[in-house]
C-alpha cells in the first residue's frame, strides 16, 4: 500500500482520518520513503496530531526525519498555475492579484478542487515542476470528510466534461486518468466500528466505484476498545455485580447505571466493564459487517491515548499501523 | 434550566458542530423533547446512511416532512403531546425547485435546468449543500406549518461553510464580475480595467471556450433569477440572525472538535447571530469520590480471580484518563467562551445511538 506514488486518506468526520494519515506518514517515513503529507481547503490537522507546528500556506514544511506536510490552498495553486502557464511573471502576478479574477475563479464551479487535486497530482510526479523540487516517494492526501472527499477525488473529471477543449479540460484529463490508475493511486477509508461510519464507509465504496471506477485499496478501522475480557468472564462479572447491586442492577451496562449514584466503587468499576464487554461485541458486529459488505479485511487500529493528556497518541497508533500492515502482506 | 425551558419562544433552532460529534442523533433527541412539550416540530436532517429515518419507522424520508408515527414513540415513558416529523434533505431537489420558484416564466427555468454548469453545481460548488438547507428551512418557515424546525446542518469540517453559504451562493449567482466578462464589447467592460481584457483571454485560452459559452449562457438565463435569488438569499440571511432563532453548538469533548467549537461560537458572536446554548457529547464521568484501580482490584481478586480483577482495574483506570480528559475539556470550553451552564451528555453504548430508546434517554437529558 505505501508502494503507491499517492494514497488518498478519507472517511467520514470523527474517525481519526487526519490522525491515520499523519500515522501513515510517520510509518513510510521510517521505511526510508521520502513522504509529503497533504492536506486542503486550509486545513492544518496534521502537524497538530504529531505535535508539530503548521508551516507557510502552501509550503512543504519538514516535519521529522523523511517527512513533510502541506496544506493547500486552492488560491496559492491557481497563483502557481498562472505563473507555470503564462509567459510573463508580470501578467501572472498581474492576473494573480485582480480581484475580478479571483471572483471569476471562485465562481466556476469546481475549480478550486481541481486546481488542489493538480497540485497534489504535481507534488507525485517523479519530475516536478521545478528543478529545485525534490521529487516525493510517496504523497498522502488526507482528503475531506466522505461526500466532499469525493467530489474532491472527481473535480479533475467533472472540469474535463464541462470543459470539453481547452489546455485545462486536457489537464483535468491528464490528472484523473493517473489518479484512477491503480499503479498509483490507492484510496484507504477509515471508519470507526460504529453504526453510522460503518455504512458510510459502506456506501463510500460503492460511490467511489460508481463515480471514479476506483476500488477501495484498504479500510482502516479506528478506536476498537482493547480486548480486555475474555466471553468466559461475563458471567462471573454479572454476577460479582448482582452480589453488590441486587439482581436488578445486573442488567445495566450503561455507566449511567445504579452504581453511578450509589457511589459504591467496586459496582461501578464492574458495571463499566460490562459496557467495555457490550461495546467490544458491538464493535466486532460492525467489523464484520463492515468486511462482508466492502469485501475487504479491515486494519483494525487500537484507542491509543496517552495517560496524562487522554489525547490520541499517534506513535502508538503508528507502531499499531505497522504491524498491523506488516501481518496483511504476509497474509497477502 | 433544562434546555428546552432555554429554547421557549425560538422557532429555530440550528445544530452545528465539527462531523462525528453525534450533531444527527442529538438534533433527532432535541425535536422529540420539543414534541413531547406539546410542540410541532419538524427536524430537517441530512443523514446518508438513513439510519436516523429507521429508528424512526420511516423508510422513505424524502424532501417533504412526514410524521412519525405516534406509535412508535409511544411506551418508553414519554407521553408526546405536540407533533414530531422528519424530513431528509435532497439539495438538488431544493435547488431545483427554488430554480423553478424563482424564474419569470418557463424558457428560463428550463433553460437553467438542462445547463451543463448548473447541474454540476450542487456537488462542486462548496456550499451549495448548506445554502439549499437554509433555503428549505425558510421555506417551511415561512408556511408557518410548524412550531418549530430543528436543522441538523451538513456534515461539514467546517461548520463555519454553513454561515458563510448564502453569501457565497449569492456572489457566485450574481456573477458580476463573470457577466462583466463575457460581455466583453459592453460599457462596462471597455470601462474596467485593462487587466479584465487580459483575464478574459487568459481565461478563455486556459479553460477552452466551451467551458466560457456554457457558463455564459448559464448567467444569461440566470440573470432573469437573480433578483429573486439576492432577495432570498438576504431573507435566508435576516432569519438566521432572528431573535426568534437559536445556534446550538455540539461538541465531543475531543481536541479538534473542542477546537472548532470555539471557533465556531466566536465566529457566531462576530456575526451577531443568537448563539443559544453548548452541548457537549460523548462526556465520561467519574462518582465522587473516584473510585481507585488498585483498591477495586484487591476488592475483587478472590471473588474473580487476580486476571479478571486485574483486568476490571485497568479498564477503570482508562475510564478514568478519559474522564479527566473530559473535565478539563468542559472547563476549558467554559472558561473560553464564558458559557457557564453547557449541557453534558454522557457517553452511551454506541449500538443504540440511533434507536428510539436512545433518543428517549437522551431527550430526557435535555
Amino acid at each position: 500500500m505505501l508502494r503507491r506514488r499517492l494514497l488518498v486518506v478519507t472517511g467520514k468526520g470523527g474517525t481519526g482520518k487526519s490522525t491515520v494519515a499523519a500515522a501513515l506518514g510517520v510509518v513510510a517515513a521510517r521505511e526510508g520513503r521520502r513522504t509529503i503529507v497533504a492536506e486542503v481547503a486550509q486545513r492544518t490537522d496534521v502537524p497538530g496530531s504529531l505535535g508539530a507546528a503548521a508551516g507557510e500556506p502552501f509550503a512543504e514544511t519538514p516535519l521529522r526525519d523523511g517527512l513533510w506536510h502541506i496544506s493547500i490552498d486552492p488560491a496559492d495553486a491557481l497563483r502557481e498555475y498562472l505563473h507555470d502557464q503564462l509567459p510573463s511573471d508580470t501578467l501572472a502576478r498581474m492576473l494573480g492579484g485582480s480581484r475580478s479574477f479571483a471572483l471569476l475563479a471562485s465562481a466556476t464551479p469546481g475549480l478550486a478542487e481541481l486546481l488542489s487535486m493538480g497540485k497534489v497530482w504535481e507534488l507525485a510526479q517523479a519530475q516536478r515542476r521545478t528543478r529545485a523540487s525534490q521529487p516525493y516517494d510517496l504523497v498522502i492526501l488526507d482528503a475531506p470528510a466522505t461526500g466532499h472527499g469525493l467530489a474532491t477525488l472527481a473535480a479533475p473529471s467533472a472540469f474535463a466534461r464541462a470543459a470539453a477543449a481547452g489546455p485545462v479540460a486536457r489537464q483535468g484529463r491528464l490528472i484523473h486518468d493517473w489518479l484512477t490508475d491503480p499503479r498509483n493511486t490507492g484510496v484507504l477509508a477509515v471508519a470507526r466500528a460504529e453504526a453510522l461510519p460503518v455504512a458510510e464507509t459502506i456506501a463510500l465504496a460503492g460511490d467511489l466505484r460508481a463515480q471514479l471506477g476506483l476500488e477501495l485499496e484498504a479500510l482502516v478501522v479506528n478506536g476498537l476498545s482493547p480486548p480486555r475480557f475474555g466471553r468466559e468472564e461475563e458471567g462471573r462479572l454479572r454476577k460479582a455485580l448482582a452480589a453488590r447491586e441486587g439482581s436488578a442492577a445486573a442488567g445495566a451496562t450503561h455507566e449511567s447505571g445504579a452504581a453511578h449514584e450509589s457511589g459504591n466503587p467496586v459496582a461501578f468499576a464492574l458495571e463499566l466493564a460490562l459496557a467495555d464487554l457490550a461495546v467490544a461485541r458491538g464493535e466486532r458486529r460492525q467489523v464484520e459487517r463492515l468486511r462482508r459488505a466492502v469485501g475487504l479485511t479491515p486494519l483494525r487500529l487500537p484507542f491509543a491515548v496517552k495517560e496524562e493528556s487522554g489525547e490520541v497518541d499517534p506513535g502508538v497508533l503508528a507502531d499499531a499501523l505497522s504491524r498491523t500492515l506488516a501481518r496483511s502482506e504476509a497474509r497477502a | 434550566m433544562s434546555l428546552v425551558e432555554r429554547l421557549e419562544g425560538k422557532r429555530m433552532v440550528v445544530v452545528a458542530g465539527s462531523g462525528g460529534v453525534g450533531k444527527t442523533t442529538t438534533s433527532a433527541a432535541l425535536a422529540l423533547a420539543l414534541a413531547v412539550q406539546g410542540r410541532r416540530v419538524a427536524v430537517v436532517t441530512i443523514d446518508p446512511a438513513k439510519r436516523l429515518a429507521q429508528a424512526l419507522g420511516l423508510e422513505e424520508l424524502d424532501n417533504e416532512p412526514r410524521r412519525v408515527d405516534p406509535e412508535r414513540l409511544a411506551g418508553h415513558g414519554l407521553e408526546v403531546r405536540g407533533e414530531l416529523w422528519a424530513m431528509m434533505l435532497d439539495a438538488k431537489r431544493t435547488f431545483d425547485d427554488l430554480i423553478t420558484r424563482l424564474a419569470p416564466d418557463e424558457r428560463t427555468r428550463d433553460e437553467v435546468l438542462a445547463n451543463r454548469i448548473y447541474q454540476e453545481l450542487s456537488g462542486a460548488v462548496a456550499g451549495s449543500q448548506e445554502f439549499t438547507a437554509v433555503a428549505k428551512l425558510y421555506e417551511l418557515h415561512r408556511e408557518g406549518r410548524f412550531d418549530v424546525l430543528v436543522l441538523d446542518t451538513p456534515p461539514s469540517r467546517n461548520a463555519l461553510d454553513f454561515l458563510d453559504a448564502p453569501e457565497r451562493l449569492s456572489s457566485f449567482f450574481e456573477g458580476r464580475a463573470l457577466r462583466v466578462l463575457l460581455a466583453p464589447t459592453g460599457l462596462a467592460a471597455r470601462v474596467a480595467a485593462a487587466g479584465t481584457g487580459a483575464a478574459l483571454g487568459v481565461l478563455r485560452r486556459l479553460t477552452g471556450v466551451d467551458l466560457m459559452t456554457d457558463l455564459g449562457r448559464f448567467f444569461r438565463a440566470l440573470s432573469g433569477l437573480i433578483d429573486g435569488f439576492r432577495e432570498r438569499a438576504r431573507a435566508v440571511g435576516a432569519l438566521l440572525a432572528d431573535p426568534a432563532t437559536a445556534f446550538l453548538v455540539v461538541t465531543s469533548p475531543e481536541r479538534e472538535p473542542v477546537a472548532e467549537a470555539i471557533f465556531f461560537v466566536g465566529k457566531l458572536r462576530e456575526a451577531d447571530l443568537p448563539f443559544g446554548g453548548l452541548i457537549v457529547n460523548r462526556v465520561h464521568s467519574l462518582p465522587e469520590p473516584a473510585p481507585q484501580p488498585a483498591a477495586v482490584a484487591a476488592a475483587l481478586a478472590e471473588e474473580l480471580g487476580a486476571r479478571t480483577a486485574a483486568a476490571v482495574a485497568e479498564n477503570l483506570a482508562a475510564h478514568a484518563v478519559l474522564a479527566a480528559r473530559d473535565a478539563r475539556a468542559i472547563e476549558h470550553l467554559r472558561t473560553t467562551l464564558g458559557v457557564t451552564d453547557p449541557v453534558v451528555l454522557p457517553n452511551l453504548d454506541a449500538e443504540v445511538h440511533d434507536d428510539v430508546p436512545a433518543l428517549v434517554a437522551i431527550a430526557r437529558l435535555l
